[in-house]
Order: C-alpha cells, then sequence, then structure tokens
C-alpha cells in the first residue's frame, strides 16, 4: 500500500514539474516584450490580494474609499473581477484573522496583496519572511523591508492646506470647528489639523480652529455630538478627521459649512460640503500592480515605499462647492501650483500669494503653547503640537 | 464665558443625546416589570432602525416611518416572547442572541439597499429630512428661554416623552397595569388571581419591543441625518438596559434619566478641554452607582427590581 502511495505522489509532483515548466514557457513571450525584461507577471495571470478592515459594500467611508482605488487599478489595467481577492471585515487587532486572510489570498495565487489598514503591518512583516515570492504592501503604516514589503501613505497635508484655504475664506465668525478622531499624540491627525489651520491662516489671519476629539476613529453619534457642540460654541465651518458624515450633516442642518474628508461629502450631504480633502487610492494601487506586472517590482530586488503626493494623483481637494467664498479658487490655484512645483511644501519652503505676502512657515512652526518646532518634511508625522492658531476646546 | 444662550444649547444637545435612550429605556421597563429581562434591546432597535428608515425612504413620511419601526421592533421582540415565554427558552441567551440577528439583519438590509440605489448610498428624500428636524413653533418657540427649552427639540422627542407618560400611567394607574406588575413580582400568584399570565407578557414584551423599534429609528434617520450607516444603533441599546435600573424600573424617571444621561454623554463636547476625556466617559457610571446607592438608602416604595425578573413561569412547577 506504502509503495503505491509513494508512486501516486511522485506522479503527481512530476506533473506538478511538468505544468510549472509548461507555465513558464507560456510567460516567456510576454515578459520579454516588457520594458522591464525582467520577470515581472502577465497581465491575464496576476492576482491581486486586497484586506479591508470594513465592508467596502456600505457605501462610504474609509474600506469603500479603499476598494474604489482597487476599483479603479482593475478598469486602467483590465483584469478581470476573479483577478481581485477581497477579504472584508478583517479586524486589524485580530492577528489570527489577518493571517487567515492572507494565506488564502497566497492559497488563491495572488501575487500582490494590499493591506489597507494599520494594524496589518507586523503580519505582513511575518508573512513576507515566509513567502519571498509574494508582495505585502501595507498602507498607513511605517515597516518595509526593502524586497517584498513595502508601505504605501501620501502628503494628505497638502489637500489640508488647501482645504483650509476654503474655510478661511468663508468663514464670518473667524471660528472654525475641526472634529478630530484623535488627539494631540497622534501625529497623523495633528500634522493634519496644523496643515489645514496654517491654509487657514494663510488666507485669515485672525481665524482660529477649534478642535474637539472623539477618540474613536468611528463614532457616529460622537462625530455629529461634537459637530453640534462646535457650531454652538460659535464655529460656521466644520472639518473633520473622522469617519462619517455626520459632522457635516451637522452644518448643513444649523445652516453653516464644513470641508468633508476621505471621500466627496457633497454627494451625501449637498453644497453645504465647501470641498472635501479625498484620497484616490486608484493612483497607487495602478502603479504598484503595473509595477509588478511589467517587472520593475521583482521579489527580493529592491522595492522601494510609496509616499504620493497631490502631483502624483494620490490626494486632491473635490470641486468647489457653489458656495464656497468668492476667490477661494484663485486663492487655491496659487498654493496648488506652489505645491505642484516643489517651492513649497506646507511645513517647508514658502511661497508668495496674490496680495504678496510671503506664506508659509519654512520649516519652523509657530504652535500654540508659544514654543516653536523644527519641521523639515520628513518628521511631519510625529508632530505632536498644534499650529499658533489652534484652540483646543 | 458661559453664557446662557450656550447653556440652553446644551440642554438641546443633551435632550437630543437622551431621546434614543428614553425609548430603549421605556421599551426595556415594559418588559421587566412583567418578569422579561429582555437583553435584545438593541437588536430590536436595530431592526426598528431599517424599518423606520426603509418606510421613510419609500413613503417620505415620519408618522409612516415611526409606525413601521413600531411593527418591526414588536415583530422582533416577538422572536423573543415566543421563546421565552411560550418555549421556555433562557432569557439571557435568547435576549443576547436577537441583539446579534438584530444587527446582522439591519446591516444586512442595509447594504442590499446601497447596492441597489446606484449611488452608492442609501438616503432619507429631503422632505423627510426637513421634517425630522427640531421644530420651530410659531409664537411658542420663540418666547424667551422657555421657547428655546420646551419647544426646540425633534418630533421624535415629544413622542417619546407622551410614550413615556402613557406607560407610567399604564403600569401604575391602571387595573391591567398593576396586573402586569404583579406578574413580574410572583407569576404564580398573579395566576392564582386569575390574571392571564401568558397573555400580558406577550402584550407587554410586544408593547416594549414596538417601543425600541422607535428609538432605533430615531438612531438611523435623525443622528445619522437620514444617511444610513451599519452599526447605526451602536451600543445605545446597551445603555438602555443599564438606564433601566437608574429610573428605578419607573418610565416617568426614564425622561429625567435618559436626558441626564444624554448630558453626561455629551459633556465632554462642551467642557473646556482641561479635564481629560477619561473621566467624563467614566461619569455615566458613577452616577448610576450613586443613585443606585441613595435609592437603597432611601428605600422608596415600587422602585426596586421586579421579584421574579430574569425566571420564565411554568404553571405546573407551582
Amino acid at each position: 500500500m506504502k509503495k503505491i502511495l509513494a508512486f501516486v505522489c511522485a506522479l503527481a509532483m512530476m506533473t506538478a514539474l511538468f505544468a510549472g515548466c509548461g507555465n513558464n514557457n507560456n510567460e516567456q513571450p510576454s515578459n520579454s516584450g516588457n520594458e522591464g525584461g525582467g520577470a515581472g507577471i502577465a497581465v491575464e495571470n496576476i492576482k491581486v490580494g486586497v484586506i479591508h478592515i470594513g465592508d467596502p459594500a456600505t457605501g462610504s467611508g474609509y474600506s469603500y474609499t479603499h476598494d474604489q482605488g482597487i476599483v479603479a487599478m482593475q478598469q486602467n489595467l483590465g483584469l478581470s473581477d476573479d483577478q481581485i481577492v477581497r477579504k472584508n471585515n478583517i479586524d486589524d487587532a485580530d492577528a489570527t484573522a489577518i493571517e487567515n486572510a492572507m494565506n488564502e489570498c497566497i492559497e488563491e495565487g495572488c501575487n500582490i496583496i494590499f493591506a489597507t489598514s494599520w494594524g496589518y503591518m507586523d503580519t505582513c512583516e511575518a508573512l513576507a519572511a515566509e513567502h519571498p515570492d509574494v508582495f505585502f504592501s501595507h498602507g498607513t503604516g511605517y515597516k518595509s523591508n526593502g524586497t517584498n514589503f513595502n508601505n504605501y501613505f501620501g502628503r494628505i497635508y497638502q489637500a489640508r492646506f488647501l482645504s483650509g484655504i476654503a474655510a478661511g475664506l468663508k468663514t464670518q465668525t473667524n471660528k472654525i470647528g475641526y472634529v478630530s478622531a484623535q488627539g494631540s499624540e497622534n501625529g497623523e491627525c495633528t500634522s493634519g489639523i496644523d496643515a489645514f489651520a496654517m491654509g487657514v491662516a494663510s488666507v485669515n489671519p485672525d481665524a482660529v480652529v477649534e478642535v474637539k476629539v472623539t477618540n474613536s476613529w468611528y463614532d457616529p453619534e460622537g462625530e455629529g455630538q461634537a459637530a453640534q457642540a462646535l457650531i454652538d460654541d460659535g464655529c460656521d465651518v466644520i472639518a473633520q478627521h473622522c469617519d462619517t458624515n455626520n459632522p457635516q450633516i451637522k452644518a448643513r442642518d444649523n445652516n453653516v459649512w464644513g470641508v468633508g474628508y476621505n471621500s466627496d461629502m457633497t454627494a451625501e450631504v449637498g453644497d453645504a460640503v465647501l470641498t472635501s480633502v479625498v484620497w484616490n487610492w486608484g493612483a497607487y494601487y495602478t502603479t504598484a500592480v503595473q509595477n509588478v506586472i511589467n517587472g520593475t517590482w521583482v521579489p527580493g530586488t529592491n522595492v522601494e515605499n510609496y509616499f504620493g503626493s497631490l502631483a502624483d494623483g494620490l490626494l486632491d481637494i473635490t470641486a468647489l462647492s457653489p458656495e464656497a467664498a468668492e476667490g477661494t479658487q484663485d486663492a487655491i490655484a496659487i498654493a496648488e501650483a506652489a505645491i505642484n512645483d516643489g517651492s513649497f511644501d506646507v511645513f517647508t519652503g514658502t511661497y508668495t500669494d496674490a496680495a504678496g505676502n510671503t506664506i508659509g512657515c519654512d520649516g519652523v512652526m509657530e504652535c500654540n503653547d508659544g514654543t516653536t518646532l523644527e519641521v523639515d518634511g520628513t518628521n511631519y508625522a510625529a508632530i505632536t503640537k498644534y499650529y499658533k492658531n489652534v484652540v483646543v476646546k | 464665558m458661559i453664557s446662557l444662550a450656550f447653556i440652553l444649547k446644551f440642554i438641546v444637545a443633551a435632550v437630543g443625546a437622551g431621546t434614543p435612550l428614553l425609548f430603549g429605556t421605556v421599551g426595556e421597563i415594559m418588559s421587566e416589570k412583567v418578569g422579561h429581562l429582555n437583553l435584545g434591546v438593541e437588536g430590536m432597535m436595530s431592526v426598528g432602525a431599517v424599518a423606520g428608515f426603509a418606510a421613510g425612504y419609500a413613503t417620505g413620511n415620519l408618522a409612516c416611518a415611526m409606525v413601521f419601526a413600531f411593527l418591526a421592533g414588536m415583530l422582533s421582540a416577538l422572536i423573543y416572547a415566543v421563546l421565552t415565554v411560550s418555549f421556555m427558552a433562557n432569557q439571557n441567551v435568547i435576549g443576547l442572541t436577537l441583539t446579534i440577528f438584530g444587527i446582522g439583519f439591519a446591516n444586512f438590509v442595509g447594504v442590499y439597499m446601497i447596492g441597489r440605489t446606484g449611488t452608492n448610498n442609501w438616503q432619507l428624500p429631503a422632505n423627510l429630512i426637513e421634517q425630522m428636524k427640531n421644530v420651530d413653533i410659531p409664537f411658542l418657540s420663540d418666547i424667551p428661554v422657555l421657547g428655546k427649552l420646551l419647544f426646540s427639540y425633534d418630533p421624535f422627542t415629544y413622542v417619546g416623552i407622551a410614550i413615556a407618560l402613557a406607560c407610567g400611567w399604564y403600569l401604575f394607574r391602571t387595573k391591567a397595569g398593576l396586573n402586569a406588575q404583579a406578574i413580574g413580582e410572583n407569576p404564580a400568584a398573579a395566576d392564582a388571581a386569575s390574571i392571564r399570565v401568558t397573555k400580558w407578557k406577550y402584550i407587554n414584551i410586544l408593547l416594549g419591543g414596538g417601543i425600541c423599534g422607535i428609538g432605533g429609528a430615531y438612531c438611523s434617520m435623525v443622528i445619522n441625518g437620514g444617511v444610513w450607516i451599519s452599526d447605526c444603533v451602536g451600543g445605545l441599546g446597551w445603555i438602555s438596559v443599564a438606564l433601566v435600573i437608574f429610573a428605578a424600573w419607573k418610565p416617568q424617571m426614564a425622561i429625567l434619566g435618559s436626558f441626564v444621561f444624554g448630558a453626561l454623554r455629551i459633556l465632554k463636547y462642551y467642557m473646556p478641554a482641561v479635564i481629560p476625556i477619561a473621566f467624563f466617559n467614566m461619569l455615566p457610571f458613577v452616577i448610576t452607582a450613586i443613585v443606585l446607592l441613595a435609592a437603597s438608602i432611601r428605600g422608596a416604595k415600587g422602585s426596586h427590581i421586579p421579584e421574579n425578573l430574569g425566571n420564565n413561569y411554568f404553571r405546573e412547577e407551582r
């Protein structure tokens, strides 16, 4: 019995071996056609895995925005539906669930796996070492191994600065509210608030930015209540760094204005949203998968991290609402041009506005506690102090 | 610094935050008064949330949305009632499963509807959103201070207060209500006194579920401004279960209790940020402990836990 089993096994192995050769032969012509000339993967053979923390079908929010990026990538590259493997509702604090989801992606033959939430980082690192032939691309984190595990994120503060201009020009009470998911200890939120506040200050030195913290990344009720409290305190523009539309809805219902985040919130709220700060993750997903296809990224060789900008199209602000103040478009255009030509990057560099004022802190940020902080464009994510016109309420 | 106008705005916001709790608490009191601890408040609210939202979406009428939320809440309570009253299943287990079922059902319908709208969001019509806004009654709402204090809430709040008062009157001022309370204290004695135990258990549990359902509709329709969001009840059902103790099983007290809890929940956004948020998150529990302590010292009549709460009644075991 054992002998027969061994024979069958050997036969199976040989078949697999030949099948493997066959695949290689098939791929050879398409590879040689690519610019990279290396071991790329033909478009029809690539498989992309995505790990979502929520369910993209919910129509808005974090996972939806990422999934729109995946859909854009799929259309740009002409992939079929069965070439995308989605794993939804993977709790990013549950290491076993993350590992299972990623292993399932690998078993289904994924060549590249996008892990969209912070908490997936350590599992990515471990599995990248186990599976050197699969790419792990992790969003919003900081770890990478240079060979088959990179991280991706973007200079969202550039878009926040531009949205601050819209808010600063619109406010009449000179009080602008900002609903933040986390307090000053979180560099992602804090640097976003600082960039927004700098945008406000660039056009309206008298305005203050009042911050309220919900202490949660997703708290529909609390986000609305925090916005209502800001409005009750006299704020007439409500910006946000949190997941739901509720701050914008509160702004609309109280006849004031807002600045949305993540997706274009005029869809749900209407013209009370002056503009929204948005991610176009499709810009990165397309680049990344293209790199795998044409052999620019080969497992085991140098794979760089991705840190996209306004110029890359990874982030943007949406078209201004008709309710935005007069001259907003021009003021934003001047700042945007300065950001895109590299002379100004919110925390570094300066530019001259239409009135001839020099805008920008040029590496030394004045904080609201009277001190100054050196910012050089790389440490911005570690900023835990607020800009001078920010008030924590 | 803190003006009267600001305090008034705080009170209005606190009542808004307390309204969903009011429905959940009164609904749970109705059920607990006949001896049935229903831990499915969160689930019944979720089912009411999606049913009310769907009815509002289809008809654009607020009253219609409330009625459907009430009926859906009743239907989900019927599951609980059949299993615990007729089949004598464990109340805690059935309540917990009802919560899991209700949340899942609501999210399932929500995601299905989002996929069907074509715009990738499920939204209420604009005329309904207009009906849900805080009322503005001519003359009455313009009275200084009092007008803002009494006549500036959304329609749900007034419905909630009316329901709470009606339930208080029913439980403490009508024969049927007193009979229902007797069931919660000692079902065997009530049975011997020819009170129809099973019938009144069903009636109270179903009414309670319906009231919870309207509270759910408040979550999906008002809190989230007419845009469907998954998990829209977000734990308010659980706070309601706890509030029953704070309200000492009295619907009238639930009005005060839910607005106090509403105030405590939003206090952190209205106070200067010198005090850490963790302190405010702790406050509701501290207040509950103090109230429980005060109640036990005072030994107030009628404000104790129904004697037979959590136990099913099986006639042949008498």
